[in-house]
Parts: C-alpha cells; sequence; structure tokens
C-alpha cells in the first residue's frame, strides 16, 4: 500500500471526494435556506428520507454489532469472534451518523439535548428512541474503543475496557430490543395514517425481529465487500472463520425471516385484513412478504443445506433490500397511503444527495478504520482479545 | 356572537356536567376525565355561509401576515385549502349529493382531551390547558414534526422556509383571550351564530338538544364527542361528516394507543439482562463441562500412554536381561568348549610324542574321550 | 400523592418519569448484584 499521490487517487476515492464536496454545497444550502429549500416535506409530509431511510435504516442496518457481539459473547458461538470488531465498527458509524442525518433534519438541531436534559417528554416514544440511541452510541463507543486504543498503544486503558465487554453486551442487547422496537412503535400512534397491512399493535416486534435478519444480513453482505475490497487487511483466523460466520448467520437469518412471515401471516388474519391483499397496496404487500421475506428465507436456508456462499451472499442482498423495502414503507409508502395522490410525498434530489453523502461518510470513515486499526485483523500484542 | 348572547346561552343550557362526561381509558383500571371546567367551541355548519371573517379574525388577533387572496374572495372557495405555518384556520366549501347548496365547515386544531401532539412530543411543547386549550412552547421545540405525523387530524404546520427558528403553527383557541374573560376571536366575529364557545359538557348538551329538536336538520352525531379521546372543537353536520372532509378518526385516544409499547420498554430492562445472563451463564457452564471432559480425556490418554511405555519398558528390559543372560550362558558355554578343545589339544600334543616311537597312528581315537 | 390527573397524558407523563430513572437504577443494579454473585468463583483464565 504506497502513499504517494499518484496512488490516493483511486476511483473510489476520486467518487467518494466528488460525493463530499456535493454533499458539503448541499449542507450549506440546507442550513443557508432552511429545510424547505432542499426537501420536498411540506405539512401533509413531515418525515421524509432522512427519517425512513437515513435514520430508519441506518439504524435497522447497524443491528449487527449487537447480533454478532450476543452470538460470541452471551451464546458462547467463539467462531463468531473475528466478525464482532467489524460488526461494532460498522455499528458505532452507523448510530453515530444517524445522529449527524438528523442535524439535517431537525429544525433546531442544536436542541437535540433538549428532551434529554431539560424537558422530558417522557410519553413519548420518540423519547424512548432518543434515549436509547444516545446511550447505546455511547455503549457502541466504548465496546469499539479497544480498537483505536490498541492502534495508539493505550494498553491499560485498552486492558481495563476489555473486562467490560460482558455487561457491555449485555446493556448492547437490552437497549438495541428497545430503540429497534420503538422506531416500529412511533407509528402506533397514527392508525389512520398507515396502511391496515401494515399497521398493527405488532409493529414494535416486528421492527425487532426485522432489526435481527438486518444485522446478519448486513454482517454477511459487509463481510463480502471487505473481502473483496480489504482483503490484505484480514489475518488467519478473520479469514478462516469468515465462511462459518456467513453461513452461521444466514442460518439464524433463516429462521427468523421463517417466524417473521408467521407472525404477520398471524396478524393479518387476527385484524381480518385479508380483503386488502386484492388491491394496489395489497400486492406490494406481497411483494414485500414474498420476495423480500419468503425468498431470502428459502435462499438463506437452500445456501446452508448445500454450503453454497454465493447462494447466501445473494440472500443478503435480498435481506438487506428487504429490511430497506419495510422501513420505506412504513414510513413513507403506506404511510399517508388515503391522501389524493398529488398530496403525496417523493424525496428531492438534494434530499437524496444528503443522504448519499451520509453514506459515503460512514464508508470513508469505515475504510480509514479497517485499514489503520486491528478490526479485521488481531494486533499481535494483544492476542488475548476474548 | 356577542357577549350577552354567549352569557344567556351559558345560563340557559343548564350544567349537565356528569353527563356523558367523556371517558379514556387506560393504565390498569384509571379513566380520566378531562378538566372539569375545559372550555370548548361548537361548530355548526348548518349556519356556515363562508364568508371567512373568522379567517380574517384569527389572522388579525394573532398577527399573521396578510394572505396572497383577501378574505373577502370566496373564489379560494373552489379548491379545497389546509391551514399552514400563516393561517392557523380555513373554511372550506363542499359540494354534496342530495342537497341544492353547498355546505361550508371551518378547521383549525381540534383542541383534544388527550392531545396526540402533547403525547407524541418528546420535550413537553405541547400542554393542554386546564381551560381546554392545546397550545405550543416554541422555545423547547426541537422541530422533529413528529406531532404532525401523530396528529390524526392533521393540523399542526411548520415553518419549513426559516432556517433558524422554524416553529410549528396552529390554533391556540386564542389561549391569552379566552384567560382575560375574552372570545376566540373567530367566535367573536361570525355573523351567523355558526360558532359557540362555552365550557365542553355544555356544548355537548347543547348539541344533543338541536339534534333532537331538528332530527331532520342535523346528522345524529357530535364530532369530537369520541374522537380521538374526545376533542373540545366538536361539529354538527347536516350530512355524514366524512362528507365534509373530515378524518374517520377510531375513539381510541393517542396515550391509549402508545400505553402498550411504552409498557413494554421497562418489562424488557427487568427481563432481558436476566434471560441474557442466563444464556451467558449456560454457555460459560457448557464450555466448562466441555473443558473438564477434556481434560479428564486428556488425563486418561496421559495415564494410559504413560502405562503402555511402562510395559514396554519393563517387557524390553525383561527381554534385556533374558537376552544378556542367554548371550553369559553361550559365552560361557563357548568359553568351556574352548577350553576343552584347547586341554583336548595339549594333551594330545603330549602324547603325540611318546606314540611316535610305537608308530601307531590308529589309536589316538581312543584317548578323545 | 393528593395531584388529581385529569387526562390520560398527564398520568402517564408522570409514571413514565418515575419508571425511567427506575430502569436506570435497577440496570446498575443488575451489574452489581451479579458482581455480588460471582464474586468467589473460580477466575477465568486470562492471559
Amino acid at each position: 500500500m504506497s502513499n504517494n499521490q499518484k496512488s490516493f487517487w483511486t476511483p473510489g476515492n476520486v467518487l467518494t471526494a466528488f460525493i463530499l464536496a456535493g454533499g458539503l454545497v448541499l449542507t450549506f444550502l440546507r442550513f443557508y435556506k432552511g429545510i424547505g429549500a432542499v426537501t420536498n416535506l411540506d405539512d401533509n409530509n413531515p418525515w421524509g428520507i432522512w427519517i425512513g431511510f437515513d435514520l430508519m435504516c441506518g439504524v435497522a442496518l447497524a443491528a449487527g454489532g449487537y447480533v454478532t457481539s450476543a452470538s460470541c459473547y452471551l451464546f458462547g458461538l467463539k467462531r463468531y469472534h473475528s466478525a464482532v470488531r467489524p460488526a461494532i465498527t460498522t455499528a458505532f458509524l452507523g448510530y453515530f451518523f444517524v445522529v449527524v442525518a438528523l442535524m439535517y433534519d431537525l429544525g433546531h438541531p442544536w436542541r437535540l439535548p433538549y428532551p434529554l436534559v431539560y424537558s422530558q417528554g417522557t410519553t413519548s416514544l420518540l423519547f424512548e428512541v432518543g434515549l436509547c440511541v444516545a446511550t447505546y452510541v455511547t455503549v457502541l463507543f466504548v465496546e469499539w474503543s479497544p480498537a483505536a486504543l490498541e492502534w495508539l498503544g493505550f494498553r491499560k486503558i485498552r486492558n481495563f475496557v476489555i473486562r467490560l465487554t460482558l455487561p457491555l453486551t449485555i446493556l448492547g442487547v437490552v437497549l438495541s430490543t428497545m430503540h429497534q422496537s420503538s422506531l416500529g412503535a412511533l407509528f402506533l400512534i397514527a392508525p389512520g395514517k398507515l396502511h391496515p397491512l401494515w399497521y398493527s399493535s405488532f409493529l414494535p416486534v416486528f421492527f425487532f425481529m426485522s432489526s435481527m435478519v438486518a444485522g446478519a444480513s448486513m454482517v454477511i453482505f459487509e463481510g463480502t465487500l471487505a473481502h473483496k475490497g480489504m482483503h490484505d487487511k484480514m489475518d488467519e483466523t478473520h479469514l478462516k472463520e469468515a465462511d462459518g460466520v456467513a453461513f452461521g448467520m444466514a442460518k439464524a437469518a433463516s429462521f427468523i425471516l421463517l417466524g417473521y412471515f408467521f407472525i404477520k401471516v398471524f396478524d393479518i388474519t387476527m385484524d381480518n385484513d385479508w380483503q386488502y391483499l386484492a388491491t394496489g397496496y395489497g400486492a406490494w404487500f406481497l411483494v414485500e412478504m414474498f420476495g423480500f421475506v419468503a425468498l431470502p428465507s428459502f435462499l438463506y436456508a437452500l445456501g446452508v443445506r448445500e454450503k453454497n456462499l454465493k447462494l447466501v451472499r445473494i440472500a443478503s442482498v435480498f435481506g438487506v433490500l428487504g429490511i430497506v423495502i419495510n422501513r420505506f414503507n412504513v414510513s413513507m409508502i403506506a404511510f399517508n397511503w388515503q391522501l389524493p395522490a398529488a398530496e403525496r410525498y417523493f424525496p428531492s434530489w438534494m434530499e437524496v444527495g444528503i443522504s448519499i453523502f451520509v453514506v459515503t461518510l460512514i464508508v470513508t470513515t469505515y475504510r480509514f478504520i479497517a485499514t489503520k486499526m486491528p478490526v479485521l485483523y488481531e494486533h499481535p500484542e494483544y492476542k488475548d482479545a476474548h | 356572537m356577542d357577549r350577552r348572547k354567549f352569557l344567556s346561552l351559558l345560563g340557559g343550557a343548564g350544567l349537565a356536567s356528569a353527563m356523558g362526561a367523556t371517558k379514556v381509558k387506560a393504565a390498569g383500571t384509571h379513566t380520566f376525565n378531562g378538566y372539569p371546567d375545559a372550555m370548548g367551541v361548537l361548530h355548526d355548519s348548518t349556519r356556515c355561509i363562508g364568508c371567512r371573517k373568522c379567517e380574517q379574525a384569527c389572522a388579525e388577533v394573532n398577527n399573521l401576515p396578510k394572505p396572497e387572496v383577501a378574505y373577502d374572495d370566496l373564489t379560494v372557495l373552489d379548491t379545497k385549502r389546509r391551514t399552514d405555518a400563516k393561517t392557523y384556520t380555513v373554511v372550506n366549501k363542499y359540494n354534496t349529493a342530495g342537497l341544492d347548496h353547498p355546505i361550508f365547515r371551518k378547521q383549525q386544531c381540534n383542541h383534544c382531551q388527550e392531545p396526540a401532539c402533547a403525547s407524541a412530543c418528546f420535550v413537553k411543547a405541547f400542554t393542554k390547558n386546564p381551560d381546554g386549550s392545546v397550545t405550543y412552547n416554541g422555545d423547547l421545540c426541537v422541530g422533529c414534526r413528529y406531532c404532525m405525523v401523530a396528529c390524526p387530524f392533521g393540523v399542526p404546520t411548520f415553518e419549513y422556509d426559516d432556517p433558524l427558528d422554524p416553529l410549528v403553527q396552529k390554533c391556540t383557541m386564542c389561549h391569552p383571550r379566552i384567560q382575560e374573560g375574552k372570545l376566540p376571536g373567530c367566535v367573536e366575529k361570525c355573523p351567523k351564530e355558526a360558532l359557540t364557545f362555552g365550557r365542553r359538557e355544555d356544548l355537548l348538551a347543547i348539541a344533543r338538544d338541536r339534534i333532537r329538536k331538528y332530527p331532520e336538520r342535523y346528522e345524529n352525531h357530535i364530532y369530537g364527542e369520541k374522537e380521538a379521546g374526545g376533542t373540545s372543537w366538536l361539529y354538527l353536520s347536516a350530512v355524514p361528516h366524512t362528507e365534509l372532509g373530515m378524518p374517520l378518526v377510531g375513539k381510541t385516544s393517542a396515550p391509549e394507543l402508545t400505553s402498550g409499547a411504552l409498557g413494554a420498554v421497562p418489562m424488557v430492562v427487568g427481563i432481558w439482562p436476566v434471560l441474557l445472563a442466563g444464556a451467558y451463564g449456560i454457555s460459560k457452564r457448557k464450555e466448562k463441562i466441555a473443558a473438564e471432559e477434556q481434560a479428564d480425556a486428556v488425563r486418561e490418554a496421559i495415564d494410559k500412554t504413560k502405562a503402555d511405555a511402562d510395559n514396554a519398558m519393563k517387557t524390553a528390559l525383561d527381554k534385556a536381561a533374558k537376552d544378556k543372560a542367554a548371550a553369559v550362558d553361550r559365552e560361557v558355554k563357548k568359553a568351556v568348549a574352548e577350553a576343552q578343545q584347547s586341554f583336548d589339544e595339549k594333551l594330545a600334543a603330549m602324547q603325540a610324542p611318546a606314540e611316535a616311537e610305537d608308530t601307531d597312528a590308529g589309536n589316538s581315537p581312543e584317548e578323545e574321550a | 400523592m393528593e395531584h388529581i390527573f385529569y387526562t390520560l397524558h398527564d398520568f402517564m407523563l408522570h409514571t413514565k418519569s418515575i419508571v425511567y430513572i427506575l430502569m436506570g437504577l435497577a440496570l446498575v443494579s443488575f451489574v452489581g448484584y451479579w458482581l455480588f454473585i460471582t464474586g468467589r468463583d473460580e477466575k477465568i483464565r486470562k492471559y
């Protein structure tokens, strides 16, 4: 890995620079002229893709952190050990940049600490989300810090933090359960606005279960990308465990998706919503259920059974897309379904630009961390990381 | 509506505070009836002529900017409007089937008994006041707009074009004015008494009375009596309310809709650590047992190997001893045989010169015994 | 507590605020209690 100017400007880095530059321009516009100048949000549609994608999908797809750390440290599945640090790094960056993305969406972003320290609206599920996410970002930061501390050589602090792994892992699962489900619970307050096929008293359960699938799928999907782009940074353990990690996550995801499919069917049964399946929204609901829940479940199952890594990887793409589609449906597509077409929301290109900007920031930061710090490999001086 | 009329109405209506008080139920066995003296407004759309004087009064009282189209321009009624950041109330025109004239209806914040906006707000920027009004504190607002998601009537609006201090905007039921004993701006200006201000309980009684007296004039439903847990702004209509653009809203209030999910949160905190510590404990125990079994197996293997080695050593030593004894035997036998042979040769050599005189070569074999 | 709650909202604001504080205390207590229970267990070797 040479460091001279010529090889720094790889196609990936050029694209990154372009996106970052554009993002800075859009940022300036947003804060100079207001939210209305860069978004298509209005009084009927107060939440758009900055909430539906950046917040909802960002949090769901960062779930790999609690899934892998619980598997390894709580359920004793040591073969996932090499997957924990990459997943925790992804999770920490994911949550951190959710807060960054919120800065764009909030009317008074500097007042974000208000609900925690100044005026606690405890009747609100958004309060719950905010409190949990704030706490969890802190937990993730501490869980992630050994990678940085090893890089910096702060042995004593690093050894102290490592001893906190068990309580932090448990706290991480508790906090994740609460806020993943509360993100779904946000929509309980608006039964008139969310299409009956998606509205349910069990929205929190649906969101929590699918977050586990999101986490497992992202571990596989990200692992695939990392293997292509950062293979030379991976140590022997990581490479040896990689396939086992993928198949293990696939096995779990497959089974959870089956359970998720069942509880969705049960929910429609209990609300007697069958007639909605024969509508346009119903058709889209079936696409989500069969194309992005049943199908990945089956692809994962087949991939594990036949030890077919490629199939598992394809399934993980469907798994990730399924989460994105579900969060989009609940927050934007099935939300406000009753409004006439002229009043529906579609994101502006500038909104999309900001979202791409934030995702690029995450990827770039991840690349920096994984290149410089012991995430994909174990630091030779700290081999006891268990 | 003037003050005299209003006060006489109040007196004449009689107090029916206990009659049909809207109850909200949740939280175990608790029920809540709202503030007993909460005020409200009854909007009778059979009386509304769509003159828009209420809109004008609202803008004046709240110092809202002048609209693009003047208030006496009634052509705006041809399109459906909604409230926005500079318009706290609008009157819309509805052409319903079976009627030869349009119906006009005023729309604004309904000042719910259990406001969804207050329930949703994570920074307590909304308050249901004892006088019935729901007011907003722009100094706390973070601008998350969840209140706009939550409101079943789509009331709150947002100043999207303000980069520095964008606030939520909505009708205040003229809270400062009613605190001073005045009427809300819109109620005061309405020339047709389509708006009546009073205690919510009294207004419900008046509304029921009107329906009872003129059943052919009114739809038998007071919109806002139970919707979303009950609202302070009540509506009477000649046709089903949904035909006048009123959303079909169930009677469950926002706090009731969310209390289940909110209640599950502390349960997770109490139960998850137990289950997860249990999982950890079980997996550690399994590891420990597996380690012990492995240690046992290793020890056994070592013992066996040692025993085997000892046996092999013993066998080898025995064999070595045997070999040594045999070798010794052999050597002894050899030495004896050699000694014997040497003795025999010496003896033969000694006797040979004596027999050389006999010259008898055939006698030597007899001496070899 | 003599305070009357007129609305479910006010009631929940009160009860939920207390429960959040108790949740924080519970999490801390779990850690302390766990350390108490496992305090004299044989240590797991950490090289």
